[in-house]
């Protein structure tokens, strides 16, 4: 019996002390109808050396190819000490730390990231994390609602130019609650202040800005900012944590920063590993932590005055204020946390900002080389970072799927989310890939185009 | 124990000017590490540096290694947190599930690219179905509390559809977890809460009261969070379903009954599972978990996206084309991907029979520990009752006598090397411990659980003392909570110059 | 567990208490009852001036480590202010929940109903076990 440990005399003797003559005799409480006999649907067990065989050939399936997608999960080199510590049974196997005394080392490291974390996004708190870069939409959606004290109308203005799987996240958690997220049209595939007069003078209680957006293109975060705290609009940043290792942070976006800043962790030392787990996070202003959802870890003294670490703020939270919780969340993502701390630390400020330069170089090579090829040309012609968008002269999909035989994943169709866009393709090149690979894209990409030309 | 004693500097007071871990760091092309970057505006552009620790490869290594050495976890201790359920994390698991080809795949590659992954998911959510007895499994979910919104979410939604706006009622009762009110509230609806009697059950009577045209449904756990079963399930789902309410099931507490019992045979409409719990899946220090939901035939449509579909002998993802009335999109991606590996990892290594085994061992276990306890002169909460696969002791007499509380018991385990059980929830039940044991533990590691409890009955009724001022051995005394709140300290500071 | 009660005040059964002052507004706490349940109190959200409440509208919320709790209005009126010193100061609750822990000031609409004397609270309390 794979990881159970009781040996035959041991099961008699625990009956022994119960007083029961076998172990189906201690579901004598539930009805007899509802026992089931047989999960004739589960297979047979595989023991480990199997299981090893049919996951190896499982992942083997899927190849290696080289990755030019981002769109909100990149692909970064992660140090190998990042895994090493954070696989370690200690952080591994611990559970949620409310026993503060037995839980020191989590609770520590949480507060090491707390104040990293702020500090790159130009704010003064932060949470523990959240579900992901969407959900944190959401939750800091709800936290401007619950922090605007004189707007009642619950609508938060988000650009076109927004993640849009960001964007339907936060209308499926939200929504329930009332909340409106109104999309403000971006067609020249940036936000600008035009973009948002016709909403002055009205009931909006937050802006979303995504900085750099989901088309890599840089928003005027400044002028963006102050027009809307202007108009008594709460300003939410949603920011890659890489960027900001160049970037101007949220927090000194304007003349008064940002109010709230989210977005996910996942480039900090966590791998695509086919879509999770990743880890939102959530700063803010410290005029605003009483409305901060999930946990938060706070420095104080112990019975001898020696400094420890306690969760702390936990009556905004469900297992105390229950119906009027801040959030419903309980468990997070606390996993990847100890692997995104573990990485700033390995990268620190220069590491950081020479990981954004080597990203944005990279594209910047990456777009120089597939612009040079007939039937292709860059879509936005502003700053960018990072990531950028393509037109081709024909369908994208075929050609991804074509690339795909080749070994290349090229980057995402935009024409399901952004028809209006035309055969739009979003490429991202990070400090993984190098000037072979990027050949090799180019390469490809014109012989796809040449065939497709010649057969067409 | 080989645990650290001493309490770790933090971090930042490693940093020094000049020092960094390069073998991490890009080479650069040219002098500045933002030497591309010049086509970027400078008014976009960081002028303050982070503050972010500048510290040598090995003083990363060393700070985080002593770090872990400061917790305790269920590689290094028994860790009977009730309604946890703190199995064995098998290595297995993490090794898969991190293979190359699985964890350098991009959410958005083409999906004939992922054909393993996906045919690995298809198959979990087979295979969930079939121990939870319900027709259809989304895994996006990110969490139990997040399975919890999908569920209720999607009762709203069925509602709705049938033109029936006036159902926002949920029945909670009063012993529920707080994510249960939490997520009620989270969807718009109003909680109506009714009380567990003294043997543990649900009152029905109470609940006959409270339903009508506005239940838009109950949420349960069963067992509940008392420790028990609700012997009157069948009885309950009668009179929700009959009021036009659905039933919503919390699988916080799956780990007894799995193999035994399934919540669709319940009469559960919606049900989420603790991927995290009753899968084995780590906890990781506060998640990451997975909370999927499972769904009766009439919430199909429902389901949150994306869920993986099969077409002849190919896998991918159904979207908001094939679930046209879905409650959308709970995750960027698909959720918590590596999660689902880890715990289809651990499902197909337990396979049919360690199934069955699980809801056995986790329940002898739980009746082992219960009914020497209570020969040892401790209290359980509801006597007459078989544990499930956790139970509650009270140290209400403790408290009254000898001033000795639940929290102290807590406490003084951890100088005995025993991570403390939950402790004050369920609410209902003063002074509770609510234990759970699970199935991968030993007997001795139970008969050493049991010795050390005893050992501090003793202490409390001779040194009260020493158990109320425990813990003695860690690093830390017990924290002032109060000042934790009142001085908020949330990030270090660098000392003014 | 602390259970001053003072005569001279009126009381509600979700342990608010009320005080008439001499120019007519009414001023509310919680009881010395209420704090000792919560324990030390880390925090209080007091209401801003010109909030209109009804009887039994959550007007404050106030926090410890282990609760936070609704404070309930056990009149109907409009907040005259908030008291600016739980701002730095939440223990004051506990240590003088009926002097300088006082937590919010209301201009009543008419005169206060359905209150409890003190006898009445007391015995309330006795029955709430």
């Amino acid at each position: 019996m794979p990881f159970i440990p009781h040996t035959p005399d041991d099961v008699e003797q625990m009956l022994g002390a119960i007083g029961a003559k076998k172990i189906d005799d201690l579901f004598d409480e539930i009805p007899k109808e509802l026992r089931i006999e047989s999960l004739s649907g589960i297979p047979d067990a595989l023991n480990e050396m199997e299981l090893g065989r049919l996951m190896s050939a499982r992942a083997a399936q899927d190849g290696m190819p080289i990755n030019f997608i981002g769109a909100g999960a990149y692909e970064h080199h992660i140090p190998s000490a990042v895994w090493a510590i954070t696989t370690r049974g200690e952080f591994y196997s611990a559970y949620t730390p409310y026993q503060a005394e037995a839980s020191q080392g989590t609770l520590q490291l949480i507060y090491e990231y707390q104040t990293m974390i702020t500090s790159l996004t130009g704010m003064d708190v932060s949470n523990a994390s959240l579900y992901d870069g969407g959900s944190a939409v959401a939750e800091a959606s709800l936290m401007a609602i619950r922090t605007h004290r004189k707007s009642k109308a619950q609508r938060i203005l988000v650009p076109t130019t927004l993640n849009p799987a960001y964007r339907k996240t936060a209308v499926a958690t939200a929504s329930g609650q009332g909340v409106r997220f109104e999309e403000v049209a971006c067609p020249k595939g940036y936000l600008s202040v035009a973009d948002l007069e016709k909403y002055k003078g009205e009931d909006i209680t937050a802006l979303v800005i995504q900085q750099p957006n989901f088309f890599g293109v840089l928003e005027d975060v400044d002028a963006l900012t102050d027009f809307a705290q202007a108009n008594g609009w709460i300003v939410i940043g949603s920011v890659n944590p890489t960027s900001l290792g160049i970037l101007k942070p949220p927090g000194e976006w304007g003349t008064k920063g940002a109010d709230i800043a989210c977005g996910d962790c996942q480039p900090l030392g966590v791998p695509l590993s086919s879509g999770g787990p990743y880890a939102g996070f959530l700063t803010a202003k410290m005029d605003h932590v009483r409305q901060m959802p999930g946990r938060i870890v706070g420095r104080t003294v112990d019975l001898n005055g020696k400094q420890g670490f306690a969760l702390t703020l936990q009556a905004r939270e469900q297992h105390i204020r229950r119906g009027k919780a801040t959030s419903n969340i309980c468990t997070n993502q606390g996993l990847l946390v100890t692997a995104a701390t573990i990485y700033l630390s390995l990268v620190g400020p220069e590491g950081l900002a020479r990981v954004a330069n080597e990203c944005h170089a990279r594209t910047n090579e990456l777009v120089a080389a597939l612009t040079k090829i007939k039937g292709v040309k860059l879509a936005f012609d502003k700053s960018r970072f990072h990531e950028a968008v393509l037109l081709l002269d024909r369908p994208v999909a075929p050609v991804i799927a074509e690339l795909a035989r080749r070994g290349i994943v090229g980057g995402l169709d935009l024409s399901t989310d952004y028809p209006e866009l035309g055969n739009a393709l979003l490429v991202c090149a990070t400090e993984t890939r190098s000037t072979a690979d990027i050949k090799a894209y180019a390469d490809a990409l014109a012989d796809t185009l040449k065939a497709a030309s010649r057969a067409a | 124990m080989a645990m650290q004693k001493h309490p770790e500097k933090i971090i930042f007071e490693y940093s020094r000017p000049g020092r960094g871990s390069y073998a991490q760091w890009p080479t650069l092309k040219s002098e500045s590490p933002d030497s591309a970057v010049g086509d970027i505006p400078v008014a976009l552009r960081r002028k303050s540096k982070p503050l972010l620790p500048e510290v040598s490869e090995l003083e990363v290594v060393r700070h985080f290694t002593k770090l872990s050495q400061l917790n305790f976890s269920i590689d290094t201790h028994f860790y009977p947190l009730g309604s946890c359920t703190m199995k064995y994390n098998p290595k297995a698991c993490n090794q898969y599930a991190m293979l190359p080809g699985f964890l350098n795949r991009h959410p958005l590659a083409p999906e004939a690219n992922g054909q393993g992954f996906l045919a690995s998911m298809y198959e979990l959510q087979e295979m969930l179905k079939e121990v939870t007895g319900m027709q259809g499994v989304a895994l996006s979910p990110m969490a139990g509390a997040h399975g919890e919104f999908a569920g209720v979410a999607m009762i709203r939604a069925y509602h709705r559809a049938r033109g029936d706006l006036a159902r926002n009622e949920i029945i909670v009762p009063d012993a529920a977890h707080g994510t249960n009110p939490a997520t009620a509230t989270m969807c718009g609806c109003v909680v109506k809460e009714i009380p567990t009697k003294d043997d543990g059950d649900i009152d029905v009577e109470a609940l006959k009261a409270v339903v009508g045209p506005n239940t838009a449904g109950i949420m349960l756990t069963n067992p509940s969070t008392c420790g028990v079963f609700e012997r009157r399930i069948k009885e309950v789902a009668k009179i929700v379903h009959d009021a036009g309410g659905l039933l919503y099931y919390d699988g916080a507490n799956l780990n007894a009954i799995l193999g035994k019992v399934r919540p669709g045979d319940m009469g559960f409409d919606v049900i989420h599972m603790n991927l995290h719990k009753t899968f084995s899946t780590p906890h990781g220090g506060g998640g990451p978990g997975a909370g999927a939901v499972g769904v009766s035939a009439r919430l199909l449509p429902f389901m949150p996206i994306p869920v993986v579909g099969k077409d002849g002998d190919k896998y991918r993802w159904l979207t908001e084309k094939d679930l046209p009335q879905s409650i959308g999109r709970l995750s960027a991606f698909m959720g918590n991907a590596g999660v689902l590996l880890r715990a289809y990892i651990y499902m197909r290594m337990l396979g049919r029979e360690g199934m069955h085994r699980v809801g056995e061992f986790a329940t002898l276990n739980a009746n082992y520990l219960m009914a020497r306890l209570a020969k040892a002169g401790f209290e359980p909460a509801y006597p007459g009752r078989r544990a499930s696969h956790e139970f509650i002791i009270t140290a209400k007499k403790q408290k009254d006598e000898l001033g000795v509380s639940a929290m102290d018991f807590a406490k003084r385990l951890l100088d005995y090397g025993f991570h403390a059980p939950t402790t004050y929830f369920p609410l209902l039940v003063p002074e509770c411990l609510l234990i759970e044991p699970t199935e991968t533990e030993s007997k001795e590691a139970l008969d050493g659980f049991i010795d050390a409890m005893v050992a501090i009955l003793k202490e409390a009724e001779s040194q009260a003392d020493l158990v109320k001022s425990a813990p003695h051995t860690m690093t830390v005394r017990r924290l002032d909570d109060v000042r934790a709140a009142r001085q908020l300290d949330l990030t270090w500071k660098p000392a003014a110059a | 567990m602390s259970n001053n009660i003072p005569a001279d005040l009126k009381y509600t059964k979700s342990h608010e208490w009320v005080r008439t002052l001499a120019n007519g507004n009414v001023e509310v706490g919680i009881t010395d009852h209420a704090q000792g349940a919560l324990g030390d109190l880390v925090f209080v959200d007091v209401p801003e001036a010109g909030k209109t409440l009804k009887v039994g509208d959550a007007f404050a919320v106030v926090e410890s480590v282990k609760a936070a709790s609704d404070v309930y209005a056990p009149i109907a009126g409009s907040v005259v202010e908030g008291n600016p010193a739980l701002g730095s100061q939440p223990e004051l609750i506990n240590s003088e929940p009926y002097a300088g822990g006082w937590i919010a000031r209301f201009k009543p609409d008419g005169a206060p109903q359905g209150l409890l004397s003190a006898a009445e609270y007391q015995a309330h309390l006795a029955s709430e076990g």
